[in-house]
């Protein structure tokens, strides 16, 4: 079986599969479990400044009979007393010496502040700690979480007040609620930290309920913004990750990351880490499922790195990272049409539709009659010559392997639009555009 | 009921001989099995778990085909039970897995067997071997018989470490799995291939070996460090009605047998066929004898369609199938000029109640003798016990139950002489019998075998609970 071991800015994980700090990891009883059960680590639900809870914490969103695509949160740090809190991280590091205990903290803008919960965690014996600078709601009104993570300035700031007494590794939590991702993660590098995490849930209302007007969740009769997380939000923590991790700076500065955002399966731990991460966080998913789905994510993920032969996690951490690109450097000479599979097609029609109603018009549908072999149905045919290879059509097909894009020679030349705006900065006009296009032999009807 | 269950094809006077003895429910596609896998709800402590009597961890195997990890769900199901191949095609599922699924309620409860088989197929295309010889551990275990209940405690005790050495009357091992259940709902050769992969695993099996004949128990038992007996049942006991031995009178067995081992189109078959009895056997006599191409196939049965043994989707298939049932109706004579040219019956009546808690079928009062024309019977009463055999073990100190099964202890499958086990069909003294419950049995004994022989449990144990039947559930 495939080597998992991480080692995570010093931190050593028997894996990379972490409870992210959230309501799983809130206690000693579920960080013991779920360590039993296979996760190699836990990021402590954060712990810091005093709060009081509401009811109705959680909303979320179902899509077409799957339970919660989404789910979005108001609820505040621990709410567990601090003494408590850090007798119990000390109990689990003491009976899980080669887990990863990391703790989450979150207290008032005050160097003293921050200092002391420093040093009063460290005598815990955790292997590191996590800023929470991501929380969207109620702590950020009080100016803590993401009112920190939104000014870089502060996020170094801070960074460097807890670095001063630190001993163990600080890894900073980003939040995504930012214009530009890559300032805060700068600043926090500038401020010595010695890793990243991110994604923390994205501002967020859930809903608005018909009959009453009530907003989803619903805290009596009042709602707000809360924190967006779980499946839906993959694709922008996968977006805010691989631009992290390929920002250069933050590359020379050689800081791990900890992906987190939507992750549900082992396939979806594989993407983050394909895109730079070195560990991966998990919330929502426990949420819904409970512990037991960490065998399978070491299952499955050692299943696919033996299938790949791939002995360690290094050897395929950050190897989609290259491929990280922008729309100046693609090919424009790439060229792909929509082949469907007379065989497979089961006459759905629902790529004619796409096409035709929000694409290029380039499906007709055919009678079979016709050509006499096939069955009088209707049946979709592209005009390879008038496709622009969107995949649309290949998108909506509800049949596996029917509809393929294909790539084909188009005769363009092979340049990017960074080169050709620079050799030939007219095509900026619509009618030097218009020309270089009829040279190129790009047709768009 | 699942009654999504749908064949693919229906009309079978359009399908060829071969294909009507494909199997009959086709493999799902990738996407299929996905879709129905995200579909379960992954319940925590599932029905569908404790309904396995071999307790395949199902919510884990179906979350694996969901997240794409066929491979560990393959592996998730072989650890529970090594014939997961064949138990995903046979399995009374409807009465075990999917009757116990919560979504049941809804009327479509997870296809549970067929998700199995998707796992299944796929590890075998992909040739995954999953197991090794365990390491030696210097004991030497015979097994009689390489049914379910045979194959999978030799698996078992390979897994840790025995020294396993099968022992098979047949030319081929795998019991009825191999011989006996209809090909169109399990083609041979997945039988065969699960005979490879517990023989990969280090188990040595000797075939055309006949226990009693070329090798004798008393040799087996003073050889060996212990002795699992998995022999079945035998052939189709004596009707003891005049005209049985006529030509065109067929053991069911015998006859499912043909349609596993021989060409298709060489089989002899009637163009009207009887078969007595009503039970799964009875079934697939019915459709095998439709499926070759018999005009008509008529079960008689001599008691009611409430008592009858066979399945309810097992019933549904033969009625789907075309065959006429016959009830409260007892065969009295086979007629016919050197060859069968009908059975002779009698209308019965249900009186009281027998030991088995079923009406006792009578004679119905002044009904006259009537003759079904036919040029086949085929007898499908069930099935005789070893009875040589099991007086031979008696001379060990093995004993049976009053009704003529080898008496075990259900926790540990083990005899009345302690170096001796049992399990499958030869133990089954209640309930079903079924692979299933065989396969179950088998790993119930190699648990025992192990703790017995080492002092240690065997790290299996999570799965070992004994056999509750449908029946007695
Ligand atoms: C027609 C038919 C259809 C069935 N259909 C189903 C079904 O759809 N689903 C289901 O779950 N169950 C079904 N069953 C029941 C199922 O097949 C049995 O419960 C199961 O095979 C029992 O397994 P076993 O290992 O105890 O015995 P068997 O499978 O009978 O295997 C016993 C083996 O021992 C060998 N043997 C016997 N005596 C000796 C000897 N002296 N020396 C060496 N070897 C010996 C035999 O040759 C045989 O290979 C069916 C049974 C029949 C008869
Ligand atoms: C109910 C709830 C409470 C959370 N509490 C915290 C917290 O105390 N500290 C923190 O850093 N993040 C907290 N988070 C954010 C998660 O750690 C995580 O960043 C986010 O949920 C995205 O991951 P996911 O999609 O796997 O849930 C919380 C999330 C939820 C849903
Ligand atoms: S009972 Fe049905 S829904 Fe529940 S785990 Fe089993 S198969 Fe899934």
């Amino acid at each position: 079986m495939a080597n998992l071991e991480i080692d995570f800015c010093g931190i050593k994980s028997p894996n990379p599969f972490w409870l992210a700090s959230a309501p799983p990891s809130n206690s000693a009883y579920q960080v013991q479990k779920a360590f039993e059960q296979g996760w190699g680590g836990a990021v402590w639900k954060t712990i810091g400044a005093p709060v009081l809870n509401v009811c109705n914490r959680y909303g979320t969103i179902d899509y077409k009979g799957s339970k919660i695509i989404g789910l979005n949160n108001v609820e505040l740090i621990s709410d567990r007393p601090i003494e408590l809190n850090l007798r119990e991280i000390a109990e689990v590091k003491r009976n899980f010496p080669n887990h990863a205990v990391i703790v989450s903290v979150m207290v008032e803008s005050s160097k003293e502040a921050w200092q002391d919960i420093v040093r009063r965690t460290e005598e815990t014996g955790a292997d590191g700690f996590e800023l929470n600078f991501g929380c969207p709601h109620g702590m950020s009104e009080r100016g803590m979480g993401s009112a920190m993570g939104q000014v870089p300035e502060y996020t170094c700031m801070v960074t460097e007040w807890v670095m001063e007494v630190a001993t163990k590794p600080v890894i900073v939590k980003l939040t995504p609620n930012i214009t530009d991702i890559v300032q805060p993660a700068r600043a926090a590098v500038r401020g010595k930290a010695s890793a990243l995490s991110l994604i923390n849930t994205i501002n967020s209302i859930m809903g608005v309920d018909l009959d009453s007007f009530e907003l989803k969740p619903n805290v009596g009769g009042k709602g707000g913004h809360g924190g967006y997380a779980g499946p839906a939000v993959k694709p922008i923590a996968l977006h805010l990750l691989s631009a992290i991790a390929s920002d250069p700076e933050i590359q020379r500065s050689r800081v791990p990351i900890s992906g987190i955002g939507g992750i549900e399966t082992w396939r979806d731990c594989v993407e983050f880490m394909l895109l730079g991460a070195t560990s991966v966080q998990i919330c929502t998913a426990v949420m819904h499922w409970g512990f037991r789905i960490v065998e399978d994510m070491i299952d499955g993920m050692s299943n696919w790195m033996d299938d790949k032969g791939f002995k360690t996690v290094y050897d395929f951490i950050g190897a989609s990272l290259p491929r990280i690109s922008t729309f100046g450097d693609f090919d424009l000479g790439f060229q792909t049409v929509a082949r469907i599979n007379p065989d497979k097609c089961i006459h759905c029609n629902l790529c004619y539709i796409a096409c035709n109603d929000a694409a290029h018009q380039c499906i007709d549908l055919r009678s079979g009659k016709l050509n006499g072999d096939m069955s009088a149905m209707l049946h979709p045919v592209v005009r390879e010559q008038d496709c622009v290879g969107c995949a649309l059509c290949a998108s909506v097909c509800p049949v596996d392997d029917c509809i393929s894009m294909v790539e084909i020679d188009s005769g363009r030349p092979h340049i990017t639009w960074n080169d050709l705006t620079k050799k030939r900065p007219e095509v900026l006009n619509w009618d030097q555009m218009e020309e270089y296009r009829e040279e190129a032999k790009i047709h768009i009807h | 009921m699942a009654e999504h269950y749908k064949p693919v094809k229906y009309k079978q006077w359009e399908l060829t001989l071969e294909e009507r003895f494909q199997e009959y429910h086709p493999p799902l596609t990738d996407r299929e099995a996905v879709l129905e896998a995200n579909r379960c709800l992954y319940c925590h402590d599932a029905p569908c778990m404790v309904a396995c009597p071999t307790h395949i961890d199902i919510p884990t195997f179906i979350k694996k085909i969901a997240t794409e990890n066929t491979k560990g769900s393959a592996r998730t199901i072989l650890q529970a039970n090594l014939l997961g191949a064949t138990c995903s095609r046979v399995c009374p599922v409807e009465e075990l897995c999917e009757g116990a699924c919560v979504l049941e309620h809804e009327h479509k409860p997870i296809i549970i067997g067929r998700l199995q088989r998707y796992a299944m197929d796929y590890a075998a295309s992909k040739k995954l071997k999953f197991f090794h010889p365990g390491k030696p551990n210097g004991y030497k275990v015979a097994v009689v018989g390489t049914g379910p209940a045979g194959l999978s405690c030799a698996g078992e005790l390979a897994k840790l470490g025995f020294d396993v050495t099968c022992y098979e009357k047949k030319e081929m091992a795998g019991g009825l799995d191999t011989y006996g259940i209809v090909v169109f709902r399990e083609p041979v050769e997945v039988s065969l291939s699960e005979v490879r992969m517990i023989q990969d695993m280090g188990v040595k099996i000797k075939t055309n070996t006949t226990i009693g004949v070329d090798v004798t128990m008393e040799e087996l038992i003073e050889n060996n460090d212990a002795v699992f007996v998995g022999v079945g049942l035998g052939s189709v006991p004596d009707m003891s009605i005049p005209g049985e031995t006529l030509p065109g009178v067929v053991d069911g067995l015998e006859f499912i047998e043909e349609t596993k081992v021989r060409k298709l189109n060489e089989i002899t078959f009637g163009q009207r066929v009887v078969i007595i009895g009503a039970g799964n056997t009875g079934i697939d006599c019915a459709t095998i004898a439709r499926r070759l191409g018999s005009e008509r196939v008529t079960i008689v049965y001599r008691r009611s369609e409430a008592e009858m043994p066979a399945y309810h989707f097992e019933y549904q298939f033969a009625l789907g199938e075309g065959v006429t049932f016959m009830f409260m109706i007892q065969p009295v004579e086979v007629v016919g000029e050197g060859k069968v040219e009908g059975l002779k019956c009698v209308r019965m009546d249900l009186g009281e109640p027998d030991q088995s808690g079923r009406r006792r079928p009578v004679r119905a009062s002044g009904a006259e003798e009537f003759v079904l024309p036919c040029d086949m019977v085929i007898k499908a009463i069930g099935q005789k016990k070893h009875t040589e055999m099991f007086s031979k073990l008696a001379e060990h100190g093995v004993k049976t139950t009053s009704n003529g099964y080898i008496a075990v202890d259900f926790e540990t499958n083990r005899t009345d002489n302690p170096k001796v086990y049992a399990g499958g069909d030869c133990i089954r003294s209640k309930g079903e019998a079924s692979t299933v419950s065989a396969v179950q049995d088998g790993k119930i004994a190699a648990a025992a075998i192990h703790q017995q022989l080492t002092g240690t449990p065997s790290p299996n144990e999570k799965h070992i609970e004994p056999v509750l039947s449908p029946v007695m559930k």
